[in-house]
């Protein structure tokens, strides 16, 4: 494999093809992706809406059936498990949604939404349930006699957050996905919970698969960071080296627009105008060509393969910028 | 204030609610002049939405407004709904932040564009046409002609955006209030909408509010910024000088609160602790005191005014203001 640069994988996902009909056509989410997860560590999925990184979450999960490749979780490969041995490997694994208001049932009491995962995981005794429930709770921040009795309307935007964190958490799972978590936050909440999450992940050990389009929020929690575009990954690397000497033109598009905070930095114009192209018909090639300033007739007629640009960093380009 | 286009004074907006009077927007004054950009910052429930409401004389029903919103010489609020539609898209447009909201999904582009053009200026079918085919093309929309006969639905969310955007400046608006207009949309299709508002913007010397949470949107485009914490104008200043030296401590920790790029991954965010006050519970004293690090004596039982810094222009209100030259 070209992407092997965990020495201690937790998950390896190989060649992973994910599609969906829709009114008859065929929508190219995730084409031959391939990457691996170092126990420990946070890896960062960063693209526009409709690049298919949520999908590739959820098929991690098996939430979304693959067409073919493999997702191997400590070694097991979750596209081939069934019944009771996926519902045991998927304890180990949790996730977090974008919206926390919506993840929560409204009827529901806290202290039964948070002890839920427990019953399914067949905690019978109800005293070990409420004090793993405490635990958590107390863990992300929430007093648990103050709030385990109360209802999801009762709390803000965070606070809701901060319980869906603590319901992924009481499993004590090895792996958690966090898709968009801090995307429908305010600036000031999202600061708060983005370093619950960097504690919780050294207090429990986790590994993180950190999904969101904000570059920026990305670079602050992960360890390297994935670059997806239109189904394909156009670009891996460490965090930093990424943000510092990006090798695909479409990283370095990224990059260029994030609005930043200084008004002696004129807002750029080279940012190329358009959108990327439909998931039905994606471009021939690399996918990336018809926005890129870049792209010759190579770009058109060969795929580009994810090859080495610098120690640890990979992007699939015919012409990198490094 | 005079010579501004737009100038609201005293503006209080209320709102009753099952709970008890929600005051949306407290005692605010803001000006923008012609040709003039103004950005207005603020967190979910800071009044900033409701300001541009009481703008447009868009309020809810049951809200009650006091104040003046003087635009053009005319007080607003005075005005009869009569009057009003004729101004609002006319001299008074608005993009808001859903275009799927703002536009008719079962009326095509060409129809929506043609309609209003119509109801506004004096032009025949052909002609009305032949502007829409123009301000489409103007908003960077490939095959103008053929758009026309879509539907919102057949186009992306970036492009609605910008059919939004052409609806908005079809009648050669003199104040044009985005309220959020790039939220829902990808980064590189937010950088793309935000220059072509700052390009029409400069090319017809139109007015703009552009309201926004992100300080990111307003640093490069704006000529001023006011930030709103609690339905209250905190801080007022030109861009350059409000960047240069943020005197009220809730702008710098929304500032230190966004990630940045150039900090390594893992460093603690200055995260702002708790949450903004319950708008129907109000508070005595300064209402970002819970949370303020700077907070001490008559901060929790004396509202402080919006008074000028060095200089006119900058005004905060603060009873600890960050130390000029302390940098943010």
């Amino acid at each position: 494999m070209m992407l092997q640069v965990a020495s201690d994988p937790l998950m390896q996902v190989e060649n992973l093809v994910v599609e969906y009909s829709v009114g008859g056509k065929t929508i190219h989410a995730v084409s031959d992706v391939s990457i691996e997860i170092a126990r420990g560590e946070t890896l960062g999925l960063v693209g526009e809406s409709g690049c298919g990184k949520s999908t590739l979450g959820r098929a991690v999960l098996q939430l979304r059936q693959a067409v073919s490749g493999k997702v191997l979780f400590d070694g097991h490969d979750l596209t081939t498990l069934k019944g009771e041995a996926l519902r045991n490997m998927r304890r180990r694994v949790q996730l977090i949604f974008q919206d926390p208001i919506a993840s929560l049932n409204p009827r529901r009491r806290i202290g039964d939404i948070v002890a839920e995962p427990l019953v399914i995981a067949g905690v019978r005794d109800p005293e070990e349930r409420k004090r793993r429930v405490s635990e958590v709770l107390s863990a992300v921040g929430l007093d648990p006699a103050l709030v385990s009795g109360r209802l999801p309307h009762e709390f803000s935007g965070g606070q809701c957050q901060r319980i869906c964190i603590a319901r992924s958490l009481v499993l004590n799972p090895e792996f958690v996905i966090c898709d968009e978590p801090v995307s429908a936050l305010d600036v000031s909440i999202r600061a708060q919970i983005l370093n619950l999450l960097e504690e919780m992940k050294a207090r429990y050990g986790l590994t993180l698969l950190f999904i969101a389009h904000d570059l920026a929020v990305v670079k602050a929690v992960s360890d390297r960071v994935a670059v997806m575009y239109l189904g394909r990954l156009c670009e891996v690397g460490p965090s930093e080296q990424l943000f510092a000497r990006p090798a695909h033109p479409y990283t370095a598009l990224l990059i260029e627009a994030i609005p930043v905070p200084d008004p002696d930095v004129r807002p750029t114009t080279s940012v190329p105008v358009g959108e990327p192209p439909s998931p039905i018909a994606p471009p021939s090639g690399c996918r990336f060509r018809t926005r890129c300033p870049r792209a010759d007739a190579r770009c058109a007629s060969e795929v580009p393969e994810l090859r080495v640009v610098a120690p640890g960093q990979f992007a699939a380009c015919h012409h990198p910028l490094i | 204030m005079s010579g501004a286009l737009l100038s609201v004074e005293d503006a209080v907006v209320d709102l009753p609610t099952p709970r008890g009077n929600l005051r949306a927007v407290d005692h605010v004054d803001l000006a923008v002049g012609a040709g003039k950009t103004l950005g207005i910052v603020g967190e979910s429930g800071c009044g900033k939405t409701m300001l541009s409401r009481a703008v447009l004389q868009l309020l809810p029903k049951k809200a009650r407004l006091s104040g003046r919103v003087m635009f053009d010489g005319q007080d607003l609020t005075t005005l009869s709904a009569e009057k009003l539609r004729k101004l609002r898209g006319r001299s008074l447009a608005v993009v808001f932040q859903d275009p799927m909201t703002s536009l008719n999904p079962v009326l095509t582009i060409g129809t929506q564009l043609i309609e209003t053009i119509q109801e506004h200026l004096e032009l025949d079918l052909a002609q009305a046409r032949q502007r829409s085919t123009e301000l489409l093309a103007a908003v960077g929309i490939p095959a103008p002609e053929q758009r026309l006969a879509q539907y919102p639905h057949q186009l992306s969310g970036g492009m609605r955006q910008r059919v939004a955007i052409a609806v908005a400046l079809s009648c050669e608006p003199q104040l044009l209030i985005a309220d959020e207009p790039t939220t829902a949309l990808d980064v590189t299709i937010q950088a793309q909408i935000l220059d072509l508002l700052a390009r029409e913007q400069q090319r017809r010397h139109m007015a703009m509010i552009i309201i926004t949470h992100d300080l990111g949107v307003v640093a490069g485009r704006t000529d001023e910024v006011a930030v709103m914490y609690a339905g209250r104008v905190v801080e007022r200043a030109p861009t350059p000088a409000l960047f240069k030296q943020m005197r009220m401590p809730y702008t710098e920790a929304l500032l230190a609160a966004l990630p940045k790029l150039d900090v390594p991954p893992h460093t603690p965010l200055p995260a702002i602790s708790g949450r903004p006050p319950d708008p129907t519970r109000p508070l005595k004293g300064c209402s970002f005191s819970p949370r303020c690090r700077y907070s001490a004596g008559r901060c929790s039982t004396e509202k402080p005014r919006l008074s000028p810094a060095e200089t006119l222009e900058h005004l905060y209100a603060c009873f600890h203001p960050l130390a000029a030259g302390s940098g943010a």
